[in-house]
């Protein structure tokens, strides 16, 4: 690990602040993917700002009807509060489909959402990857790709985004607050939070250098049965091949979320209005474009697949 | 270099420490307290497990400065060879390990798991979240898929976890 200068925040507007000020400086929560990753020298931070101090660690009800979730609330903490159990059971599910109980203990709400990707080109620094070393090349492509995107994807970069938890915050309309240098704040709905890769894979969101995620804003609860289904190589403990988070209604309308296919949680909305049409229907909407490689063909299928018994579970 | 004070199984201790030693290094290299394992070294299996502040973390993904006034329970403040825990107790009875490497994060884990059952929170496996859950044979695997055992020692680690929680597996 390079070494890096500690600290701890203060105040949001003052991390904000000090994270501009030094370029490679990051912020660290619970740090259960930051320090994976400065173990390998993919994260090479100079300045550690500690931000598990700045308060942002309850979940509160909004005036209209919603919740407000601090960013520095735990996955276990999130998943387990009654309302998100009573009122976004998808979320819960999502929350309990990733990682171990040990890393749920420590990873927050903000971290999640910002958690990097594990293709294991990425993680292998002797490959070349667009992401890691811009420009070097993708050892993904042509490689062993049986967990990477299937749309969405560029010349420069398949890798997914690994988490699960977005995928419901996606199907839920969340949207993220955020503080800046410059002390102002702002709100971000989540669809536009990740990125595609393009050409420039290496950036990921579109927080701006030093931006600070603070919350993020569940709109009032929308009824219907909330059901995340993952499909992965292992019962537990393991990254998605496919996800689907879906909230159905009793007519059979509803939103879909797919995870493990995309670098960003996928959900067409026009593909939605085929949803009482069945799966098929919306697979072929929600895939229009997909790109699979040989690899990951199978994850097509999987997709409809896995919404067919999304769909037939909702209707108990 | 840096200071943190936080207290290891009773004992306040002070350390001074490059910023990148990791709560377990800290634990094993600086205080000696060598029962918690380095096993990946990535949260991948789940043999660094201590108990921070009452929560089973993985402590080799967290850094030590990070803990400053944390209470930290390590295998060595559960239980001692003369005065064991009850979940070593059951895990000596029910055989549930081979090599033992995995075996102090997997007492860790399990002690922390039945707490977890006790304060309602929900896993993967539960069948309804609005209803408090169950301490069953597929609830310990869920909880318990973050301690890897090379040796497979599993059944028998499920069994001994559900002797000290009092029912049947």
């Amino acid at each position: 690990m390079k070494s890096f200068t500690y600290e701890k925040a203060h105040s949001p507007a003052a991390a904000a602040a000090a994270a501009v000020r030094t370029s490679d400086a990051k912020f660290i929560a619970g740090g259960t993917n930051l320090l994976d990753l400065m173990k390998l020298e993919i994260e090479t931070p100079s300045r550690l700002i500690d931000v598990n101090g700045l308060g942002f660690d309850k979940v509160e009800m909004t005036p209209e009807g919603g919740l407000r979730i601090g960013a520095l609330v735990r996955n276990t903490a999130l998943a387990a509060d009654e309302r998100v159990r009573r009122d976004y059971g998808l979320l819960s599910r999502a929350l309990l489909a990733g990682a171990s109980g040990q890393l749920r203990n420590k990873a927050t709400t903000a971290g999640n959402l910002l958690q990097r990707t594990r293709c294991p080109y990425f993680y292998d620094t002797n490959q070349p990857c667009n992401k890691r070393n811009p420009g070097s090349g993708c050892a993904a492509i042509g490689g062993i790709t049986r967990q990477h995107a299937v749309i969405g994807s560029s010349d420069a970069c398949i890798a997914t985004h690994p988490s699960d938890m977005a995928i419901a915050m996606r199907a839920l309309d969340a949207t993220v607050q955020t503080v800046r240098p410059d002390g102002t704040t702002r709100d971000i709905p989540i669809a536009d939070l990740h990125r595609l890769p393009g050409d420039t894979p290496h950036l990921e969101t579109t927080l701006a250098a030093g931006e600070l995620i603070t919350s993020v804003t569940l709109p009032k609860p929308v009824g219907g049965a909330h059901i995340y289904r993952k499909v992965r190589d292992r019962a537990s403990y393991a990254f998605a091949l496919v996800s689907v988070g879906a909230i159905v209604q009793r007519d059979g309308t509803g939103r879909v979320a797919v995870g493990g296919i995309a670098h960003k949680p996928w959900r067409v909305e026009a593909a939605e209005a085929e949803m009482p049409h069945g799966a098929k229907a919306v697979a072929t909407r929600l895939l229009d474009g997909a790109k699979p490689t040989r690899d990951n063909t199978f994850k097509l299928a999987l997709v409809e697949r896995t919404l067919a018994a999304v769909l037939t579970e909702a209707k108990g | 270099m840096a200071t943190v004070s936080f207290n290891v199984n009773g004992e306040v201790r002070a350390l001074k420490l490059d910023t990148r030693t990791t709560l377990l290094d800290a634990l094993r290299e600086h205080l000696h307290l060598t029962g918690t394992k380095k096993g990946c070294d990535h949260g991948q299996c789940g043999a660094c497990t201590v108990i921070v502040g009452g929560q089973r973390i993985n402590s080799c993904l967290t850094l030590a400065v990070m803990h400053e006034g944390d209470s930290v329970t390590t295998i060595e403040g559960l239980g001692t060879p003369e005065h064991m825990h009850p979940m070593q107790t059951a895990f000596v009875k029910h055989d549930g390990f081979q090599c033992g490497y995995c075996t102090p994060g997997q007492v860790c884990s399990a002690v922390a798991v039945l707490d977890e059952i006790k304060a309602g929170i929900p896993s993967h496996v539960t069948g309804d979240l609005n209803v408090a859950p169950e301490l069953t044979n597929a609830e310990l695997r869920e909880r318990m898929s973050g301690n890897i055992c090379r040796c497979g020692a599993y059944s028998n680690i499920a069994e001994a976890i559900t002797e000290v929680a009092g029912s049947p597996a």
